[in-house]
């Protein structure tokens, strides 16, 4: 193992340049430390987001070595080969703010346009709802509950990068989750938000969300449950 | 038609083109799966013409049975030559859905007239 990393980092905006650093080497680094070291020690101008460090917070995914990854959960040791070349850019299919920040209003619009906001008949003078842990449409929602909106999904699909309107496998995934909650008053609304090549229809199943999501969530097969249901209430009419 | 309108059409519209294409899908694998039987038994008489047409010729099982494939296959191809025209050539919406449809009406006139021929031919 090499004693320091060769580093590039992505520097400006979209029209911007990778710029070299040697960074040392240590045991369990992981590519936020790395960031985090050109920052503190060789160059306070190098703009980059984070908070949590713990992967919960989804603020720190980038592009390492051409692929999205969460980076504080990210170690070194396993993205870099003998020649100790880290590569760091952006995320993809995201305007650039400034070096590896990126504007993700665009992003958690489509959480939005795919009405991905609860809406419940009940106010706090009512009882809780009872949720059967069981039942099919719970263990849907739950396996796709755990999303940290790191846009690592995002950035990884390509129907993204063709069709600029397509809703992104994020907000599939939540608006799939909704679907699943049984307390949910809007359902024919998110149906609705959801159909059509802006929405699930446009996905080829390749499932480039899926093999990169960190928290093994698999946004195809929500994506594949919503083409199931809006496909079902079309023939019925009631889309 | 508002905005919100023609937007919900045009969803409802891409919804039904999609169970299009999944339920032709499913009417194309069983159809390779005959045809590939068809062939397997086919070669063991030898591949002439006479052959084939000896088996074809005024048989309605086989001329039905290829008229559902075409069918099928015009209903497939194009809708996923409407797609690849939107994302990898960059086509209008109306645009790539028009290209499509040319593209299945010379699928449906030429399988069609490929099965009359075989159910036909000599009669």
């Amino acid at each position: 193992m090499s004693t320091t990393l060769d580093v590039s980092i992505w520097r400006g905006r979209d029209d911007g340049r990778f710029v070299h650093y040697e960074v040392p080497r240590r045991d369990s680094q992981t590519v936020l430390d790395v960031v985090t070291h050109v920052q503190r020690q060789l160059d306070p101008t190098l703009s980059y987001r984070f908070a949590c460090r713990v992967g919960m917070c989804g603020s720190c995914a980038m592009t390492v070595n051409g692929q999205a990854r969460w980076t504080c959960r990210t170690h070194v040791s396993k993205v870099v080969g003998s020649d100790g070349r880290l590569e760091v850019a952006p995320l993809a299919h995201l305007p650039v703010i400034k070096d590896l920040a990126t504007d993700m209003s665009g992003f958690f619009d489509k959480w939005a346009r795919a009405q991905g906001q609860f809406s419940g008949s009940r106010t706090r003078h009512d009882e809780f709802a009872r949720v059967q842990p069981a039942s099919a449409e719970r263990q849907a929602a739950d396996a796709g509950i755990e999303c940290i909106g790191c846009a690592v999904c995002y950035a990884s699909c390509d129907v993204v990068a063709q069709r600029p309107d397509y809703l992104g496998p994020a907000a599939l995934n939540r608006a799939w989750t909704l679907v699943n909650d049984e307390r949910d008053t809007r359902q024919t609304e998110r149906l609705r938000a959801v159909a059509g090549d802006a929405g699930c229809h446009a996905c080829h199943t390749q499932g480039s969300c899926t093999e990169r999501c960190p928290k093994q969530i698999s946004p195809t097969q929500s994506i594949a449950g919503l083409k199931r249901t809006v496909a079902r209430a079309a023939i019925r009419g009631k889309l | 038609m508002n905005g919100a309108s023609a937007s919900h059409a045009l969803g409802v519209a891409q919804a039904r083109r999609w169970y299009w294409q999944r339920i032709s899908a499913m009417v194309l694998a069983l159809c390779v799966l005959g045809h590939l039987a068809v062939m397997i038994y086919a070669v063991r008489g030898g591949l002439t013409g006479a052959e084939i047409l000896g088996r074809t010729q005024g048989h309605w099982g086989f001329a039905l049975f290829y008229g559902t494939f075409v069918l099928a296959c015009s209903v497939h191809v194009p809708l996923g030559l409407a797609s690849i025209a939107r994302e990898w050539l960059g086509m209008g919406e109306t645009a790539a859905l028009w290209l499509a449809r040319a593209f299945g009406v010379l699928l449906l006139v030429s399988g069609l007239r490929a099965v009359v021929a075989v159910f036909t031919a000599g009669l």
